[in-house]
């Protein structure tokens, strides 16, 4: 049976901003702007907008910051915030509110100077009254514990993880809009990086970039008559687990062993009909752990699975064609590139990284320390 | 009426200061609880007693930050009881600590809290695993 939601909405316009480095933008501009791009992007004025959807580090009421700044009034609002998955989930949601009809055009958006502005990754935490104490340097501190819990079950090796380092980078030198574009790098260059937090050295690690990035969705009897190809919503699914890394159930694996069977159940697909995955890499063993619970290797395959270039422009599977949160941009809150990322290569637009018949993208946002993930299946015309 | 003593993490950082580590047990599922909460995380049971903690566990996780002052290790340790906590391992170099290795705690006091932290067991030669 199929899913009531299935395909019901769609992505209609997508857009980024100031990727990279924005001197003198500040986070709010970078949304705002993005968010007027991706309006012009699907053909859509900015006062048909009645649905906002906001995620920040830095506003307490992000919603209200785009409406007033925009001037827009909307009927339905969402402000959830679960990290860097937020947009996943503000996409589940606008779905729902679209079906609903709680609105009729859902504006997704974020934006962070943290780059230009502190130079480093804006903490969006208040402190944890049983990590604090320790001084974790968090994020990274918990993505080194998972991946050395990894490594002692699985026998997952540094080598392998530079592999997803090394990959994330050749999808980068295919895309101009990569921070890191026009800059080889291999496994050695990884290894031989600075060891900051064991097993990880500065090259495990995503770039602390600024960037905007919007999405607009409307439902599906209106994407047809937009300005772009529209990317409909087939599947989507959240778990969350935990809040903190010293209580996540078990280090190697993550909620997306469940949100993922739950987002291919809503879509009525399987693995092998993805074209392209799209995993939040803030980390390189984000992607071996996201690869094993979505069911493309078995656990504890993910480091063999990535090896020889598998990952890569050439690969068997295309993963993180932008370059990825390694590579491309990470603002602090990525998962809102993995939407637009999916959404241009099912339209055919992503240039010299286009992925050779593009019709069914997966993406898995990851938000906290592998505490909240959310996977959504995005697909062509084709699909429905 | 809130109890005044206040709640479980207050009464864990009392029990702290007198130098005791204590954890939570559900009297009726005899299972052990940390961090201390007001109820038996997943199933909701509020029987919760504090008991002593043995003070053994193993690494389950670790790492070290490597910064210019020098190398700490991080650590996710599992209690001999069975809940994991975040600490660090100490009187070893941060990076030669194990997954697997077993360890004790300590009560310390760091930026004027006390605060537990663990210290390899080291094994005598011929005594045995």
């Amino acid at each position: 049976m199929t899913h009531p939601i299935r395909g019901k909405t769609a992505v209609v316009g997508v857009a980024t901003y100031g990727c990279g480095e924005a001197p003198g933008w500040s986070s709010i501009e970078l949304m705002c702007q993005s968010a007027i791009l991706a309006l012009a992007d699907a053909g859509i004025p900015l006062h048909e907008v009645d649905g906002v959807f906001a995620a920040t580090a830095t506003h307490a009421f992000p919603t209200m910051s785009v409406a007033e700044y925009l001037g827009v009034k909307p009927r339905y609002f969402d402000g959830t915030n679960v990290g860097g998955s937020s947009f996943e989930q503000h996409m589940l949601n606008a779905a729902l509110a679209l079906d609903a009809g709680l609105c009729n055009v859902a504006l997704i958006c974020y934006g962070s100077n943290q780059r230009t502005a502190s130079g480093k990754l804006v903490p969006l935490s208040e402190p944890q009254p049983y990590e604090t104490p320790y001084k974790p340097r968090m994020p990274m501190n918990a993505y080194a514990l998972a991946a050395s819990r990894h490594m002692h079950e699985y026998g997952t090796t540094r080598e392998q993880m530079a592999e997803v380092a090394v990959a994330a980078r050749a999808w980068a030198n295919l895309n101009p809009e990569a921070f890191m574009h026009g800059k080889p790098l291999s496994v050695a260059d990884v290894m031989g990086s600075r060891l900051i937090s064991d097993p990880f050295t500065a090259l495990d690690c995503c770039l602390v970039t600024d960037g905007g990035a919007a999405c607009v969705m409307v439902r599906a009897d209106r994407a047809k008559d937009c300005a772009q190809q529209p990317a409909y919503l087939l599947g989507a699914a959240g778990a969350n687990w935990h809040r903190t890394i010293s209580m996540m159930p078990d280090l190697t694996v993550t909620a997306c062993a469940e949100s993922g069977p739950r987002a291919f159940e809503m879509a009525g697909m399987k693995q092998s009909d993805v074209d392209l995955v799209m995993l939040y890499d803030a980390f390189t063993i984000n992607t071996i752990l996201f690869l094993e619970d979505l069911g493309f290797c078995p656990k504890g395959e993910g480091g063999r699975f990535v090896a020889e270039g598998r990952i890569a422009p050439g690969g068997d599977l295309a993963v993180n064609t932008n370059g990825g949160g390694l590579s491309c941009v990470h603002p602090g809150m990525y998962g809102m590139y993995l939407i637009v990322e999916s959404v241009r290569q099912l339209r055919g637009q992503a240039g010299a990284r286009q992925v050779a018949q593009c019709d069914v993208a997966l993406l898995n946002g990851n938000g906290g320390t592998l505490s909240s993930q959310i996977t959504a299946l995005l697909g062509t015309a084709a699909t429905l | 009426m809130a109890d005044t003593v206040g709640g479980p993490e207050a009464q864990f950082r009392a029990f702290l200061k007198q130098g005791r580590f204590m954890i939570q047990r559900s009297r009726s599922t005899g299972k052990h609880v940390y961090y201390p909460r007001v109820a038996v995380p997943g199933s909701g049971e509020t029987d919760l007693d504090w008991v002593e903690a043995a003070g053994t566990g193993t690494v389950y996780a670790t790492t070290v930050n490597r910064t210019r002052d020098g190398n700490t290790n991080l650590a996710i340790i599992e209690l001999d009881e069975g809940p994991r906590m975040m600490s660090r391992v100490e009187g070893v170099p941060a990076e030669t600590v194990k997954i697997g290795q077993r360890v004790r705690a300590r009560i310390a006091v760091e930026d004027a809290a006390e605060i537990i932290l663990f210290e390899a067991i080291v094994t005598q030669p011929g005594a045995g695993a």
